[in-house]
């Protein structure tokens, strides 16, 4: 089966995210009172697995070992199934 | 004696730390393309600074996953020294040689500019040749050069003194003004548990000649080159 998964990578509560600050004061200056901007990186990952399941745990695999900095940032799987 | 110096693709301070080593210091070096994997032979290795792959994912986490890490990890375990400068000092970290993390600057922009730093430990192979509390004075130039760690590997760096520049005025105080880049504790460098590999955001080959400005930079190779005579 074919699954896509996609990883969202979000930096930690407690980080800074220098980013969304400087987008929050952007959204400041044009006049809208943001709360908080956060941002995030968003992959999208085609894979072939036989199950779902087996599709989530290849794709926290290579979230663990490549995609995610365990030690500042989190990460979440969505996954769908192709065709 | 002899010196790898890891070119990636995107790497851009090789050659300065080539010239450093061979025609400031007098060591045998060698520039090693990540592809060729074996470093027998070797006795030390510097990671340079340069944008590895683009930064892409996260600076230095493509470096960090080659073939040739493996290699630097085995010479690490082996005691040898292994220096990484700027983009060499966040793939120590993505590749685990080294604590903590390296991300985007508190403001986030790109500062490139002399820096006072306070040598906090001269038990390490790369600071014997400097005086504890001496104020050196190297570039920077980075965008993502916070240093990050969580509390517990915090107190460990400090416990054990491994923390090995800090950012500092002119008279050696820490101070948040002198903070580049948002680090915790003013955190410019910091070494493995076993003291034998470093990681600095500031850039010493560019600061090992009077005529750049400083040649305090000098020293950190020398005292590489020391430790690599007297151990191997």
């Amino acid at each position: 089966m074919q699954y896509q998964a996609t990883v969202t990578i979000e930096q930690k509560a407690g980080m800074l995210d220098p980013e969304g600050t400087t987008i929050k004061r952007a959204l400041d200056h044009l006049g809208y009172a943001a709360e908080s901007v956060k941002t995030a990186k968003l992959y999208t990952i085609v894979l072939e697995a036989e199950s779902a399941e087996a599709a989530e745990q290849k794709v926290d695999e290579m979230c663990q070992k490549l995609i995610a900095n365990p030690i500042v940032q989190n990460y979440r799987i969505e996954l769908a199934e192709l065709n | 004696m002899k010196i790898a110096i890891i070119q990636f693709g995107g790497t851009n301070c090789d050659m300065d730390v080539l010239h450093v080593l061979k025609e400031v210091v007098g060591v045998d070096a060698e520039t090693i393309w990540y592809k060729e994997e074996d470093l027998t032979g070797f006795d030390g290795v510097v990671v340079p600074g340069g944008f590895s792959y683009g930064d892409y994912l996260r600076a230095g986490a493509i470096a960090a996953r080659t073939p040739i890490m493996d290699s630097v990890k085995k010479l690490a375990a082996e005691g040898k020294p292994v220096l990484g400068i700027c983009n060499g000092f966040q793939v120590l970290t993505e590749a685990g040689l080294l604590n903590g993390a390296l991300t985007t600057n508190e403001y986030p922009k790109f500062r490139c500019h002399w820096s006072y730093l306070r040598v906090e430990t001269t038990d390490t192979p790369f600071t014997s040749k400097f005086r504890k509390e001496e104020v050196v004075r190297m570039p920077i130039a980075h965008m993502e050069g916070q240093f990050y760690a969580e509390e517990a590997t915090l107190a460990d760096l400090d416990e054990n003194e491994r923390v090995v520049f800090r950012y500092v005025d002119e008279a050696g105080k820490v101070t948040d003004e002198v903070n580049p880049n948002g680090s915790l504790e003013n955190i410019a460098g910091i070494v493995n548990g076993s003291r034998n590999v470093l990681g600095l955001m500031p850039h010493p080959e560019r600061a090992s000649e009077a005529v750049l400005g400083s040649d305090d930079g000098r020293r950190l190779f020398e005292s590489m080159a020391d430790y690599i005579t007297e151990k191997f």
